[in-house]
């Protein structure tokens, strides 16, 4: 018997063995968006790391360098030029902005990285809940998610925080999470909604399944790659409002962040001045950022959507 | 055209009102939760700079009983919230005489113009490039074109009003800096002063369509190619109906009531990017009202114009969600 089946399995096994090359190559995970905008952070985080190892991070302190450097190859409106000390300059209070760069970029992404982690947990409670149990629950939910996404968050923001004065990174991230978590909550909500409907919850409530278990081992699982997308979003849209509230003024002075040093050089009127570098860099850096950002996002919302990816 | 149902329009105005509410609610306690009170802080303020402040403990106590913020909390809130259903946004301390009202009053116009425009600008071009990006006539150079013209989607606006200013304001300068219109003209409506003001608000405006239309190709674009794949478009096309006409009647028409949906939700957003644009570009509206209002410390003038403004994106909002039924006649036969 069992040598009676080995030859009928052996092409079926070569089949499978061809199908999984084929799936590899078909695998919505190679999006080349998504591939992209992850491979763009990884180098921005790589460089990072060799400028900790590499380069004197304390230069980003004020005082620790000569004033209004342009960086190498350039002179600026005294006649001085560039030196290696400060291959990309140095501002008017004599931060070095290599420096800055290494140190701020991360300061900045960390921002968004709090918010959104803090509003996506909140969501996800809120949505399934609101999804789950319904009734007053549910419109409760409802208003605040339409109150909260039809306010402008930095306006709120800057009432509190011109009460508060100037805060520290995670404080400012904490108080931006107020306005990240609508967006999930308001998402996710609808999905649970409508998955609670669909066949295979149906067959797990029937089965007996907990309500925990139905939440997340059956609807959580396909709700990933939207959520993931919400969070790169929210995650964007959490540093654009650091970065607003820092140009505003209410970023940490002394050790710098991005949206901080560019707070600086429109005080300092370095736009009129020619001193490019003084915002042009950190402006660069952040751009660079968000087009990750949104490739990521985009490349998620392709593998989540098949008809999204048919297009192309 | 017409009928909303009923239940809609009741659930759209209590979240408008109570999107005021709780807005204005949220700037009353702020303040409150904070140690100290605003008066303290200020003498604490005016002592710090002069070194010494005579009988600053009369003074506090003074000012405290003409503010009244002596009396129990809900008698200030009743008397705040009475205020501002009468439009009494109270004093702009650090400019005595004016009123915050009169301050937003005057700002306020030249932030809604100027939010309007762009918002006008970058939905129909944005919509308009989606459209296209996804239609089956287009030809190809148009649809390489327009993602290579999407390069700064994403990036805040404050970013590229940056650029925008350094390039196109300074490098070559085509374009003013600061204000709303040139100094020495008078607001009247004339050809001269429109044409001025559209020099000035060119580039603030453009930093906002520059950064967002981008979105709305890409939303648009993604509801196209859905659309594409229905039953009807497939008997429109074997009806022979002319390819222009499947695009607009067919297509932009089904597709524009989910944008103009995204629109009122991205409201908020918008209006914290016009802000910040405004402090860029010195352009006097509410966004450097706010931004001069933090450097004077002046609270009053900044919870005013913050409330105005959260006050006027929700007004956006409601008038936006209540355009429904004109844009899509479907929506009047639902809910009935």
């Amino acid at each position: 018997m069992a040598e009676d089946r080995k030859p009928k399995d052996a092409p079926v096994a070569g089949g499978t063995k061809k199908a999984g090359i084929l799936n590899r190559f078909d695998n919505p995970w190679l999006n080349w968006k998504f591939l992209t905008g992850a491979g763009i952070l990884g180098v921005l985080f790589f460089l990072i790391f060799l400028g900790y190892q590499l380069w004197d991070t304390n230069l980003a302190l004020s005082a620790r360098a000569p004033l209004n450097l342009p960086p190498v190859g350039f002179t600026n409106w005294r006649g001085q030029e560039g030196v290696p000390e400060h291959p990309l300059g140095t501002e008017n209070s004599g931060r070095d902005m290599l420096a800055m760069l290494i140190v701020g970029t991360p300061r900045t992404i960390i921002v968004g990285v709090i918010a959104a982690t803090v509003g996506m947990l909140v969501g996800i409670l809120l949505g399934f809940m609101a999804g789950f149990l319904g009734g007053l629950f549910d419109d409760v939910i409802r208003l605040a998610v339409d109150i909260t996404i039809t306010i402008p968050s930095l306006l709120v923001l800057i009432v509190i925080q011109s009460v508060l004065g100037r805060v520290d990174l995670v404080a400012m991230a904490l108080l931006i999470s107020l306005f990240t978590w609508a967006t999930p909550t308001r998402y996710i909500r609808a999905q649970v909604l409508s998955m609670r409907e669909s066949g295979y919850v149906q067959m797990a409530r029937l089965s007996g399944v907990p309500v925990r278990d139905i939440m997340f081992k059956e609807i959580m699982p396909n709700l990933l790659p939207y959520l993931a997308a919400s969070y790169i979003g929210n995650m964007a849209g959490a540093i654009v409002t650091a970065i607003g509230l820092e140009v505003l003024g209410f970023g940490p002075q002394r050790i710098p962040s991005l949206g901080v040093a560019i707070f600086f050089s429109v005080e300092a009127a370095a736009l009129v001045r020619n001193m490019w570098w003084w915002w042009g860099f950190p402006t660069v850096i952040l751009a660079i950022v968000f087009i990750a950002l949104l490739l990521i996002n985009l490349g998620l919302d392709e593998i989540a959507n098949p008809r999204l990816r048919k297009a192309n | 055209m017409g009928g909303i149902s009923l239940n809609y329009l009741v659930r759209r105005l209590l979240v408008f009102f109570l999107t005021l509410w709780v807005a204005a609610t949220l700037i009353f306690i702020i303040p409150r939760l904070a140690p100290g009170d605003p008066i303290s802080a200020m003498v604490a303020r005016l002592s710090y700079q002069a070194g010494f402040v005579e009988n600053s403990d009369q003074i506090i106590e003074g000012w405290k009983e003409r503010f009244g913020l002596n009396d129990p909390v809900y008698v200030q809130y009743l008397r705040y919230m009475g205020g501002l259903l009468q439009g009494d946004l109270g004093y702009a301390m650090a400019r005595f005489p004016s009123t915050v009202t009169e301050l937003v009053g005057r700002a306020l116009p030249w932030t809604i113009g100027l939010v309007g425009l762009a918002t006008a600008i970058f939905f129909i071009v944005g919509n308009l490039c989606g459209a296209l990006l996804a239609w089956y006539k287009t030809p190809k150079l148009v649809k390489v074109l327009i993602p290579m013209s999407m390069v700064f989607t994403s990036i805040p606006p404050l970013l590229a009003g940056l650029l925008l200013a350094y390039v196109f304001g300074f490098l070559i300068p085509l374009f003013p800096l600061n204000y709303s219109y040139g100094f020495g003209l008078q607001p009247e409506f004339t050809i001269e002063f429109i044409a001025n003001v559209i020099h000035h608000g060119f580039l603030p405006a453009m930093a906002i369509v520059l950064v967002t239309f981008g979105y709305w190709a890409l939303g648009m674009r993604g509801m196209m190619v859905t659309i594409e794949g229905e039953d009807y478009m497939i008997l429109a096309q074997a009806k022979g109906l002319k390819p222009f006409y499947v695009l607009y009647r067919y297509m932009i028409r089904n597709a524009i009531l989910p944008q103009m949906t995204a629109l009122a939700v991205t409201i908020g957003t918008l209006v914290n990017g016009v802000v910040l644009v405004e402090v860029i570009f010195n352009y006097n509206g509410m966004g450097t009202l706010i931004f001069t209002a933090i450097r004077e410390q002046d609270f009053g003038l900044i919870q005013g114009t913050s409330f105005i403004l959260i006050m006027t994106s929700a007004l956006a909002v409601l008038i936006i969600d209540l355009s429904y039924p004109l844009i899509d006649p479907r929506i009047s036969l639902e809910g009935r």
